[in-house]
């Protein structure tokens, strides 16, 4: 790709050759320090991304060569498959409960945390930890037994299990999602402390009240911070698994309750090898998430204020 | 932090009440934790009989028969599995990114914008997209039921949002002293290896712990991947009791679940500095 640049520098630059190659020699190191990253896009990003387009116009159970059958997954998918349209209820209800609580939990908490003298990092830590542990097989198992019969939120609120419950089910795992609010809170508390003191000063002098400068300073100086969350924490969320599979045992039920979409792509692509249809699931994921981050980007201009000195 | 100073008494009980608000979050927050720990040194009959948090005795016995493992695979050997791919992808991660994250930040060639736009959108590219043709791949490279498929893509910086996070902290570095170096006659090369690389120690530091806890966390690649018991991570041979649902089983699957957890905790307790303002940082200087 650099044989392209050579003729066109020795024909600027004729007399003065040495001073020629030291950017000729970067250019060239470069394309040697992303030779990974450029493999990787193309083989495992790019090159898969068509395959799969290809593949969800086919039937193919990965034994038998391919098959063209044109749109027939799509128009099976939309209108013959009862269980498809299910896990996109399923899955836009669940990040439309989880995502919001998530965020509003995050925001609450770095908040109280903002102005704390005493204990800030350690409160820091202790609510970002579940972020990490969260995500393990081993939470999404304790969170089945708590939720579930004589569980302690039975024990507690007396509603039976929700893991066996078709209307509950699926909060059980939108609050294992909820639960890890720390890692927006963390970015929300460092967004929250990069808001200038004399912003508040400036408007507690012009007689702003404590509600009258959160809505006036905080929330247009975190807008880029909350949007970023937001975005960040919507796409993560469509693609849950785990805490749905482990909640389930692996079925997604009761009644189909909790079959989040990635898991029925795992269960026809996987289980019942159907590779094609998979497929035309992937791509629909892929460009509702696209559409989504597309609208979020859209509103955004109407809400997210960037200070006119972007970074720091 | 300043507001704190314009009033004296009324601050303080609004201190005092959102401290008291925290710790009431935290043990609630912290009780799913305890209930692991508590369940899993539980006698058989307690578990769900047992209103109690606490076990009557400590019922160590969960921990040898978890010790003994699933499927007839001794937990060491699952241990070892799991150490093998989540060390592979640290080391795949870290040098892959951090070459890329260095060619992003550092040096100037064509395509670097479009490229780097393309890098931030595979940040939200769902992995779904990828997943099928990624698996048939493997298949045709008869790799499947090996660790490569979960190693060998990190060695090609595919974790794009290691690749951002690095290139945001390279991005801080001064650039004199690159430029003092290459004054000094190094090339791009040596003032990578000599210069950069060793003052990105914080975010390959960072680029290192949480690559080991997402992939010792991960479970849906492994649960595609992998099918031989003897092949299995802590994380897939929890799986196996996921059917289960005799109480019997309780105890030791939940002392296993500990065993699993443990070196996520002494990472988060070692590294949290590091952990914390890693997340921190990548929603800010955007």
């Amino acid at each position: 790709m650099t044989t392209t640049a050579i003729p066109t520098e020795t024909q600027r630059v004729p007399a003065t050759a040495p001073k020629r190659r030291p950017k000729r020699e970067r250019e060239g190191a470069a394309w040697v320090f992303l030779s990974p990253w450029v493999l990787g896009a193309i083989v495992l990003t790019l090159l898969p991304m068509a395959v799969s387009l290809y593949l969800s116009f086919t039937d193919y159970d990965l034994f038998n060569p391919p098959k063209w059958v044109g749109l027939r997954n799509y128009v099976q998918m939309f209108t013959e498959d009862p269980r498809y349209w299910r896990s996109v209820v399923t899955t836009v209800t669940y990040v439309v409960i989880a995502v919001p609580l998530q965020l509003a939990l995050a925001l609450v908490v770095a908040l109280a945390l903002k102005g704390m003298k005493r204990g800030k990092a350690f409160y820091r830590s202790a609510f970002y930890a579940p972020s990490l542990l969260g995500a393990s097989m081993s939470i999404a198992l304790v969170w089945r037994a708590v939720f579930n019969d004589g569980g302690t939120v039975d024990n507690l609120l007396g509603t039976g299990g929700w893991v066996n419950k078709p209307g509950w089910s699926l909060l059980a795992v939108a609050l294992l999602t909820v639960w890890q609010f720390g890692a927006p809170m963390v970015i929300f508390l460092a967004g929250l402390q990069q808001i200038p003191a004399e912003l508040y000063e400036a408007a507690a002098v012009d007689g702003a009240g404590k509600w009258r400068q959160f809505l006036s300073v905080t929330v247009p100086m975190l807008s880029p911070v909350l949007f970023f969350n937001l975005v960040l924490q919507t796409i993560q969320a469509f693609q849950v698994f785990t805490p749905a599979f482990a909640v389930s045992a692996g079925k997604g039920g009761p009644a189909d309750s909790t079959l989040v979409y990635t898991m029925y792509l795992y269960d026809r692509g996987f289980v019942a090898s159907h590779m094609g249809y998979a497929s035309a699931m992937a791509w629909v994921l892929l460009l509702v998430i696209g559409v989504v981050t597309a609208v979020l980007f859209r509103t955004s201009r109407s809400w997210v204020f960037y200070a006119s000195e972007g970074d720091r | 932090m300043t507001s704190t100073a314009v009033s004296h008494k009324p601050v303080r009980w609004g201190r005092v009440a959102v401290h008291l608000g925290c710790l009431a979050a935290l043990l609630v927050m912290l009780y799913p934790l305890a209930w692991l720990l508590a369940t899993s040194l539980k006698p058989a009959d307690e578990v769900i009989a047992s209103l109690d948090l606490l076990p009557s005795h400590l019922e160590w016995s969960n921990y040898s028969t978890a010790m003994e493992g699933v499927n007839d695979v001794s937990i060491w050997r699952l241990l070892t599995n799991s150490l093998l791919i989540a060390g592979g992808a640290v080391l795949g991660n870290v040098i892959s990114c951090s070459l890329a994250a260095y060619a992003f930040a550092r040096l100037r060639f064509r395509l670097r914008g479009p490229l780097f736009a393309f890098m931030i959108a595979t940040i939200m590219l769902p992995h779904h997209a990828v997943l099928i043709p990624q698996y048939i791949i493997f298949n045709q490279l008869g790799l499947v039921n090996t660790y490569w498929p979960l190693i060998l893509p990190k060695f090609l910086a595919t974790e794009a949002f290691f690749v951002f996070l690095i290139v945001q902290f390279m991005r801080g570095l001064p650039r004199e002293l690159e430029e003092a170096a290459r004054i000094d006659g190094c090339g791009p090369f040596r003032s990578f290896f000599q210069v950069v690389l060793p003052l990105s120690r914080p975010a390959l530091i960072t680029t290192a712990i949480f690559t080991f806890i997402w992939t010792w966390n991960d479970f849906f690649t492994q649960l595609i991947y992998l099918f031989d018991p003897d092949k299995f991570t802590l994380t897939l041979a929890l799986r196996s009791f996921v059917d289960a649902s005799s109480t019997s089983a309780f105890g030791p699957m939940f002392a296993m679940s500990v065993i699993a957890l443990l070196p996520i905790v002494l990472f988060f307790l070692a590294f949290q500095r590091f952990l914390v303002e890693g997340m921190a940082s990548s929603g800010l200087k955007g």
